[in-house]
């Protein structure tokens, strides 16, 4: 039997028993088969995936365009992953964008629910669906800060703000990037994961992207020379240190030189 | 000691006639209370910004050519910027004291706006603007409004991603002006945005000499003003009237205590300049028009603005298909000059509301005008509001607080919560004087059992009641 | 013996018209403290030692400081100097000191409460300036004359005066706020100056671009370019080709304020995600590509302008004509059509 066609099979007869105890699940719970083999396989990928993502995502990565009635609490609805390859998944669920709970919800960082060689499953199942890109090997040692600051302010300050301590786009919350990794980076940009623009190579380089990563690294630690950073978000935390402790010093100072209404 | 001062004196008295107005000067009273030196407090920021302001002046280069960077500061290295941002790069990392000084101009401009304010809010709540001293009131509005106008250009002339933002609006906001706002801000950029090179000559000459005689001069009248009718005080006691006023003389008593303070004032701007980092233009980077940051914002004291620029809904004012008041101008314009338009005109809207046309020596404590403090309250919470929602953007990423849903909330809020705090203001006065009267009977009452127990004791039979 | 004669005489000579000067101010001096002892302006109080030793104690070591800025000043090089060492070095020095003058204040001055009058109005005094105005008028006989030429002449030299703010700038020809460097047949260019080609423009993401060979800088330059589905747009019927493959360029600068609409928006799941928009990060102006830039959401009162573009033989982008609308924030014209030569 070709390997496709196994594979097929695998997740269909895999998808209707295990659909059937996710419905029996509670909507937020990870389904995992009773014993996980050893080490990271695409079997194992394709039982998680059935488990965990099919009522979103479809049988076999096809999508959900309009919900299912009858597909337990969850609404499900989700895009295809045929053809999103190793680098969208390794992404989505490094981070915790995914599994999500509802699909109207805002996908973000969040609590990592498989562990590594569950993931790597989940990924090379994925990856077998249809062919698409890798998971990346960023080189920010490589790249430049100067060339990575001119990038990132240019491509990514707008929603991220410029030391990347995220900000709002109509409708969504823009994470700050202080905890990303640099393969979450190189992921990210090559994606453009739930409303982020996904920039290709022909518009940011990898050497580009390098120098991008590098910067993102550096924001971690800003040059706060000046003193406390207080948050690296300019005029909101200096307003607040100007009332709230330079206002109440100034006023001990007064108290302290002045006399108090009938003594 | 002393006594080598009688020639120094001698010599001034002769050449200057100076010896009766420094022996009445010496002994000119100041009512004794801490909040009414909020009022110094602001003027000793003003002083440091001056000294530390001269410093950077003799540092900076207000010139917009281009020049690319190949300082310390490695992030930067290669890219292009105007000279202006350069030379406060070089500032902050080149001048050993430079960073140091830059940071504390720029807190005590924030410190400087705060303590108007106070001082501001002080003035309104014990009603010290009232005849005879509307001027001096009058005054201390256009000083405050000067002082935002001042800041905005300090902040904008270096040149950076976060001010270059809010220098376009600015821009934007002039154009906003009803059929004038185009010419206007033609004349003062010289060009469409970002201007000619020679707005940056103009923004600079007016930060570094015109606004700061014009605030040097108002500050002196405004002070003359107060000497000029004394400072007013709160009613402690019977010899407190509007007529005599009670307080500790300038020398020996309140000078060290005002040199006190202007150390104080010094020390703690000095501190923050070295503790706490503000606007860290290195982590922006340069301006260019077509660049945009998240989270861009003003500084604090214009945070009213951009609430109100943000809270507006979306539509344009026209006739035909001419433009006659383009959006910006509600909370750009509009919003700032109703405000200093009510605090301006309050005190006589008081006085025709209440029809006195006393003088008035004697402060009030809040208390005691309910309905000016919980309209002072009421106003304030107004103003407030549509300041806090400028940072809605912010709260979201920090709370998750929608953004949409904090927009219809506020729109709402700031309406609501004003009308609410009036009347709630307006109870806890009088129920405060409600309590202080309960407590004056208590004493006299106590007073009165104390001086006929006495009397019990000493055998000498008392009245009754 | 001689020797030592002399000096003492020297010396005698030297100071002893200081000594004379000085017996003397000491009589004076006891005959004043005598008479101020009696009935002293200023109120007199006990000494406190203590408190001068602290006052003492706070300048020396608000010296120490003062002394130790100096010294962080001298030691370290401007890459290395820490900002906090100096800022605590001024800030303490200046905070002692502000101490040691309030143990001044508190205990080294007598706090004295005196009473003094409020001033008045001066009712005699108004009287008298009328007064005197009024009498120098004695060899006026037509006041109102002379002070209207008077207010007549203040104008004309206020006019004078004024006149030369006009060269501040184009004043009365606000064209130059609609003019922006796009023409039929321009080239899309990159910040670096590399030519935008019509297949290097991906969808799903976007692109900052400007007119070749003109100033970056100008409102009017910058554009923001995104792909869409050509399926999927709903453009004005007269703007039905200015989008080549589904490619749309717009203004960058925001038509409300004047920022640079810096994000976009793009949905990776269309179906429940919020549609593509270009949104700017100033006050939240949201506009929406597939209409040609209609606001959405935000307090823009006017759509971001489109420019057409068409494709070129070696495939790159240009400019088809100048923006569907003038550029940048309103203004009294601003809904004019933009001039295009």
């Amino acid at each position: 039997m070709r390997r496709s066609g196994l594979m097929a099979a695998l997740t269909a007869c895999l998808a209707l028993g295990v659909v059937g105890l996710a419905a029996a699940q509670p909507g937020s719970g990870i389904v995992r088969p009773t014993t996980e083999p050893a080490k990271p396989s695409v079997e194992l990928g394709a039982e998680l995936y059935a488990g965990n993502c099919a009522s979103c995502h479809g049988i076999a990565g096809s999508g959900i365009k309009t919900p299912r009635p009858g597909a337990a609490d969850i609404a499900g609805e989700g895009p295809p992953l045929r053809g999103v390859g190793a680098l969208a998944s390794d992404f989505y669920l490094r981070t915790g964008y995914m599994p999500l709970s509802s699909p109207h919800d805002q996908p973000g960082p969040d609590r990592v629910l498989f562990n590594d060689k569950e993931i790597r499953s989940i990924v090379a199942y994925v990856a077998s669906l249809g062919s698409g890109p890798g998971i990346p090997n960023p080189k920010p040692d490589s790249g430049s800060l100067a060339e990575g600051l001119q990038q990132f302010t240019l491509h990514c300050a707008g929603c991220h703000q410029v030391v990347a301590r995220g900000g709002y786009v109509t409708g969504a919350v823009v994470p700050p990037l202080q905890s990303a990794t640099p393969n979450e980076i190189a992921e990210a940009v090559r994606i453009g994961p739930y409303l982020m623009p996904r920039f290709p190579s022909s518009q940011i380089s990898d050497a580009q992207l390098n120098s991008i990563i590098k910067y993102v690294l550096s924001t971690r630690h800003p040059d706060n020379r000046g003193g406390w950073g207080i948050g690296n978000l300019g005029p909101i935390p200096e307003g607040l240190v100007t009332w709230w402790i330079a206002v109440p010093l100034l006023l001990i100072a007064c108290m302290a030189v002045g006399r108090r209404l009938y003594r | 000691m002393t006594e080598h001062i009688e020639d120094p004196v001698r010599f001034i008295d002769e050449r200057t006639s100076a010896a009766p107005l420094l022996r009445k000067s010496m002994r000119y009273l100041f009512p004794d209370h801490w909040s009414f030196l909020l009022g110094e407090v602001a003027l000793y920021s003003f002083i440091v910004l001056i000294a530390t302001g001269v410093y950077l002046a003799l540092f900076f280069d207000p010139s917009t050519a281009k020049t690319v960077y190949h300082g310390p500061y490695t992030p930067l290295d290669g890219q292009q910027m105007s000279a202006a941002y350069k030379s406060v790069l070089d500032i902050s990392f080149s001048y050993k004291a430079g960073l140091l000084i830059r940071q504390t101009h720029h807190w005590a401009a924030d410190v400087f706006v705060a303590s108007i304010v106070m001082h501001l809010m002080r003035v309104f709540f014990t009603g010290a603007f009232r005849k005879p001293r509307e001027l001096t009131w009058l005054i201390g509005l256009v000083l405050l409004f000067t002082a935002f106008l001042e800041g905005y250009l300090g902040y904008s002339l270096v040149d950076d991603l976060l001010s270059g933002m809010g220098l376009a609006i600015g821009y934007g906001v002039g154009l906003s002006l009803p059929v004038i706002g185009g010419p206007l801000v033609l004349a003062i950029f010289g060009a469409p945005f970002p201007g000619k090179g020679v707005f940056w000559s103009r923004m600079y000459i007016a930060h570094v000499f015109l606004i700061p005689m014009l605030l040097a001069t108002l500050i002196g009248v405004h002070l003359a003003l107060v000497m000029a009718r004394h400072h007013t005080q709160f009613k402690e006691t019977s010899r407190h009237t509007q007529r005599r006023i009670v307080g500790v003389p300038l020398f020996p008593g309140q000078a060290p205590r005002s040199l006190a303070l202007m150390f104080f004032v010094v020390g703690i701007l000095f501190l923050l300049g070295g503790l706490i980092q503000i606007n860290p233009i290195w982590q922006w980077g340069p301006f260019e028009p077509w660049l945009g940051t998240n989270g861009a914002q003003p500084d604090w004291y214009l945070g009213w603005l951009i609430g109100a620029l943000r809270l507006m809904p979306s539509f344009d004012v026209t006739i035909g298909h001419y433009t006659l008041i383009p959006n910006p101008f509600w909370g750009g314009i509009l919003f700032p000059l109703f405000v200093l338009g009510v605090l301006a005109s309050f005190p006589w809207l008081e006085r025709k509301l209440t029809r006195d046309h006393e003088v008035h020596n004697l402060a009030d404590r809040p208390r005691h005008a309910p309905s000016r403090t919980a309209f002072g309250v009421a106003f304030l919470a107004w103003v407030f509001l549509i300041f806090a929602f400028g940072a809605a953007d912010r709260l979201f990423v920090l709370f998750g607080l929608s953004y949409n849903t904090q927009l219809y909330v506020f729109r709402i809020g700031i309406w609501i919560v004003p009308a609410v705090l009036f009347f709630v203001t307006r109870r806890l006065c009088h129920g405060l004087q409600a309590a202080d009267l309960a407590e004056a009977r208590h004493g006299a009452a106590l007073a009165e059992a104390e001086r006929r127990r006495a009397a019990v004791g000493t055998g000498l039979e008392s009245r009754g009641p | 013996m001689r020797v030592w004669r002399w000096l003492v005489a020297i010396a005698t000579f030297l100071f002893g018209r200081r000594v004379r000067q000085e017996r003397k101010r000491a009589k004076q001096r006891e005959k004043r403290q005598e008479a101020e002892a009696k009935d002293p302006i200023v109120a007199q109080g006990s000494p406190e030692r203590g408190a001068e030793n602290l006052v003492v104690a706070l300048l020396g070591i608000a010296s120490l400081f003062a002394l130790g800025f100096v010294v962080v000043y001298a030691l370290f090089s401007p890459a290395g100097i820490p900002n906090e060492l100096l800022g605590i070095c001024l800030g303490m020095c200046f905070l002692f000191v502000g101490g040691a003058l309030t143990v001044v204040a508190k205990r080294l001055v007598v706090t004295e409460e005196l009473e003094d009058d409020y001033p008045e109005a001066h009712p005699g005094q108004q009287k008298e300036i009328v007064e005197i105005v009024r009498e120098s008028g004695s060899r006026i006989t037509r006041k109102r004359l002379l002070l209207g030429a008077g207010a007549a002449t203040a104008g004309a030299v206020g006019l004078a005066a004024i006149t030369p703010a006009l060269s501040l700038g184009p004043i009365w020809d606000t064209a130059p706020l609609d003019q922006t460097p796009w023409r039929r047949g321009v080239r899309l260019v990159d910040e670096d100056g590399n030519p935008l080609s019509a297949n290097g423009v991906a969808a799903g993401t976007f692109y900052t671009a400007f007119p070749e060979g003109a100033n970056n800088e100008e409102i009017g330059s910058s554009l923001i370019v995104v792909r869409l589905d050509p399926s999927k747009l709903k453009l004005p019927a007269s703007r039905a080709n200015w989008a080549p493959g589904g490619i749309l360029a717009f203004s960058k600068i925001c038509t409300h304020a004047g920022c640079a609409v810096a994000l976009y928006r793009k949905p990776t799941f269309p179906v429940i995600e919020p549609k593509p928009a270009l949104v700017c990060p100033c006050h939240y102006s949201t506009f929406d590509p597939y209409t040609g830039g209609d606001v959405i959401y935000g307090p823009a009162g006017r759509p971001l302008p489109q420019l057409p573009l068409m494709v070129d033989d070696a495939g790159d982008l240009r400019a088809a004509g100048n923006f569907s609308a003038r550029v940048g924030p309103s203004w009294w014209n601003v809904r004019e059509a933009p001039t295009s030569e």
